[in-house]
């Protein structure tokens, strides 16, 4: 069919220029991934369909001359027919194409953390003071031996006799959750892998593959194994402190991955090891596993292969009954288990699956730990919570709820830069995080932004003292698991009974 | 395990060769065995009384040392293996080759499913027919093309989502069509050889069937001669044209599938 050359789709938003102010210095050509601006002889030209309001060409506008507007023409308002729907019509009526999107759900649905209350101490158990007294974050990861087994020694001190599974030593409880290299820049994976080291944390490759700059920060690194096994062999297996198995991602449950080929440069291509320039598919199952046992047989596999000294984890989306499911997984031997909630994000999604599929990382987390204690076998995993932990507040209720660690994908790209645009999937990302156009990826430092990610862990995990503090208790282990510890408001029965906590005042 | 063997590595030396019998042993103490032994510098094992254990030679790496099988080992033989080479004297279950990045898996029988998934370099022949998903996004890359030879007949999706390198079904004992339905479903990369001639429209609109030529057949031609030697048959009979190719008709399948969303 022919294209016509009039689109239905208006400007989002309008780059606006104080030509007063503007010294035509065109850094915000230089800046500008989306190429919205141009030199139009005398002064700079913004063609506004192109802006994304990513935020770059204002924050490194040196004289403050340009503005970012939504475009104030409107769409006839219709509570019913958002923009949201109007637009998507219209793109893909003129592609014919499926909607793709990047970074978690836009969309506003019940964001339970927000309906979660925190309990602390008044009077008759007195709140500890941070500050001054010890409070410990140290978080280990991996199967913990059902009981405590001791022999004493000629002193007649207790000595462990259990033989501690692998596990990986957390300073806090945090991880930056797995994104690739192809879905983000080396850089940014840089940028992390610089602050795990320095905070004595994890980051994970996700599935492409590792990068001879990253061997360096092995003990920091989770290796992954996914469907289309990118860069997968003995030595990768072996290279990091754990490997996961991903089997889902909650911005795409049942949905597996697809790199296109013009992102597959000749350095994504060795670290993938495959041809450059073509697709890079993750289908979305692993073609060895159709079942629990068929999953065992895959942990167990790579158990060998790194001779059971490393954890293995397993990444799942939440869906519907995932608590049986993570029960299954459990059984089937995963260390670790990974759950990515609904609202997690992606580097490219399907946006009827980003914005339709899964249930609340909350929900899920509350359901998978109270299933794992009823089944007696809460202390064979150890589960990480992901899926939009905005702040440290969400982090600790995660942990109340059952979780023993948290990871952050979405709020590193934020410390990074990213103003949460929606646009990964076009490689133009402004701030060279989601791009791997030399001129973009260059501009991030990993110096510079892995010392920002480290501030956010260092305050966040302040924060997380401050209120431990606050609860009376001197260590987040004390808090794991502890639902007693919080309260719903604007919550209905059945919402409060999944998260398997009381309202407040009760 | 042998009673009057090495204890230290549960097996027997018999001249420069480990024999090790599998008899009732568990997988995982197997496996630690042929590990050690390796690492002390064992270079042939001969595993007896196999039966079922998973994951023979999982991981393992160097080039000079050879693993022979008697009796039928299990699943993921040679998953993740790095240059060894096992030769199976019976048949072998699922997912042989798994991720396998280098060396040599030889088969005297027939094949479960799921055969080389995710495969990236080194070669498996397989004598008799193999199961379904044979060759799942296998992989090239640079020098590394793996090779998948099967001197039967294959299930459904041989070939699916396949990326890279290369697959040669020799259809010897086959009259009837030795392929099953699904064949070559997303293919991206790689080719595949057939030496009997299907009707190939109904199978994947994403390939293209040819007819080899002289370079293709000159490229065979060392993997199909080491294959007649392994399994001591006639060479001119395997390496007598005409031979059908199949490749893909884009290394980007699906290019065109999508649309950025609005938001």
């Amino acid at each position: 069919m022919t294209k016509s050359s009039f689109t239905n789709v208006q400007s989002e938003y309008l780059a606006v220029i104080d030509h007063a102010k503007c010294i035509r210095c065109k850094r915000c050509i230089q800046n500008c991934g989306w190429g919205t601006y141009s030199f139009g002889g005398d002064k700079i030209i913004a063609d506004h369909s192109k802006c994304v309001a990513c935020g770059r060409c204002y924050t490194y506008c040196p004289e403050g001359a340009i503005s970012i507007l939504k475009n104030p023409t409107v769409m006839r308002e219709n509570g019913n027919w958002q923009d949201y729907h109007i637009k998507n019509i219209w793109r893909q009526s003129e592609t014919g194409g499926i909607a793709i999107s990047g970074m978690g759900t836009p969309l506003k649905y019940k964001k339970y953390f927000d309906h979660i209350l925190l309990d602390a101490c008044q009077v008759t158990n007195p709140p500890i003071d941070p500050l001054r007294e010890p409070m410990e974050l140290k978080t280990f990861l991996g199967k913990k031996p059902s009981k405590i087994e001791l022999d004493f020694n000629e002193d007649g001190q207790p000595v462990l006799k259990n033989k501690m599974p692998p596990q990986i030593e957390l300073a806090t409880p945090f991880m930056f959750a797995p994104m690739s290299y192809g879905s983000i820049s080396l850089n940014a994976q840089k940028a992390m892998a610089l602050a795990a080291r320095a905070l004595g944390i994890v980051m994970n490759i996700g599935e492409g593959g590792l990068h001879d700059e990253l061997v360096p920060f092995g003990k920091n690194i989770i290796v992954q194994v996914a469907s289309g096994r990118f860069g997968v062999n003995r030595d990768y297996l072996n290279s990091g402190a754990a490997v996961e198995i991903k089997i889902g991602q909650g911005a795409k449950p049942g949905i597996g991955g697809h790199l296109p080929g013009e992102k597959i440069g000749a350095d994504i291509s060795r670290t993938r090891m495959i041809p450059a320039g073509t697709d890079a598919i993750s289908p979305a199952p692993h073609h060895d596993i159709y079942s629990i046992e068929d999953l065992r047989q895959l942990i167990y596999a790579i158990k060998e292969a790194i001779n059971y000294e490393k954890p293995v984890s397993v990444k799942v989306a939440a869906v519907h009954n995932i608590a049986a499911i993570v029960s299954g997984v459990v059984r089937a031997g995963a260390d670790i288990v990974y759950i990515d909630g609904f609202s997690g994000g992606t580097g490219a999604a399907p946006t009827i699956v980003r914005d339709n599929v899964g249930i609340p990382i909350e929900i899920a987390l509350a359901q998978v730990d109270q299933r794992l204690r009823e089944e007696g076998i809460r202390n064979e995993a150890s589960l990480i919570a992901a899926g939009s932990i905005r702040s440290s507040a969400d982090a600790v209720k995660a942990i109340a709820l059952g979780a023993d660690a948290v990871a952050i994908g979405t709020a590193a790209l934020i410390t990074m830069g990213c103003h949460v645009c929606g646009k990964c999937h076009t490689g133009n990302c402004s701030w060279g995080i989601t791009t791997q156009r030399p001129e973009l990826t260059r501009r991030l430092d990993p110096e510079e932004y892995g010392e920002k990610l480290y501030n956010l862990i260092n305050a966040w995990s302040h924060e997380m003292k401050e209120v431990l503090g606050a609860m009376g208790v001197n260590s987040i282990e004390s808090l794991r698991g502890s639902k007693e510890r919080l309260r719903g408001i604007e919550l209905t029965d059945s919402e409060l009974k999944a998260l398997g906590i009381k309202h407040a005042g009760m | 395990m042998t009673t009057d063997g090495n204890t230290k590595t549960g097996g027997m030396i018999s001249g420069s060769m480990l024999v090790i019998d599998a008899k009732d042993m568990h997988y995982k103490e197997l496996n630690k065995i042929i590990r050690e032994s390796i690492l002390s510098g064992v270079k042939n094992i001969l595993l007896e009384n196999v039966n079922g254990q998973y994951y023979i030679g999982d991981g393992i790496k160097g080039d000079d040392i050879t693993i022979t099988v008697n009796g039928v080992p299990g699943n993921d033989l040679g998953v993740f293996m790095d240059g060894p080479s096992i030769i199976v004297n019976n048949n072998v279950q699922d997912n042989i080759g798994n991720t396998m990045n280098a060396g040599k898996i030889t088969v005297n029988g027939d094949a479960g499913d799921v055969i080389g998934y995710g495969m990236r370099g080194g070669r498996i022949y397989i004598r008799g027919n193999a199961g379904y998903r044979i060759g799942i996004h296998m992989k090239g890359y640079n020098e590394q093309i793996p090779v998948i030879i099967i001197g039967g007949k294959v299930g459904s999706f041989f070939g699916e989502y396949m990326a890279g390198g290369v697959m040669v079904l020799l259809s010897l004992d086959n009259s009837e069509e030795s392929v099953g339905e699904y064949f070559g479903v997303g293919m991206h990369g790689g080719a595949i050889y057939l030496k009997q001639k299907i009707d190939f429209s109904k199978y994947s609109k994403e390939v293209e069937f040819l007819e080899a030529n002289d370079s293709d057949m000159s490229f065979l031609k060392k993997y199909l001669l080491e294959y007649a030697k392994d399994f001591n048959l006639p060479p001119e009979d395997l390496t007598r044209g005409p031979f059908y190719k199949i490749v893909p008709s884009s290394a980007r399948p699906y290019a065109h599938l999508y649309t950025s969303a609005a938001f």
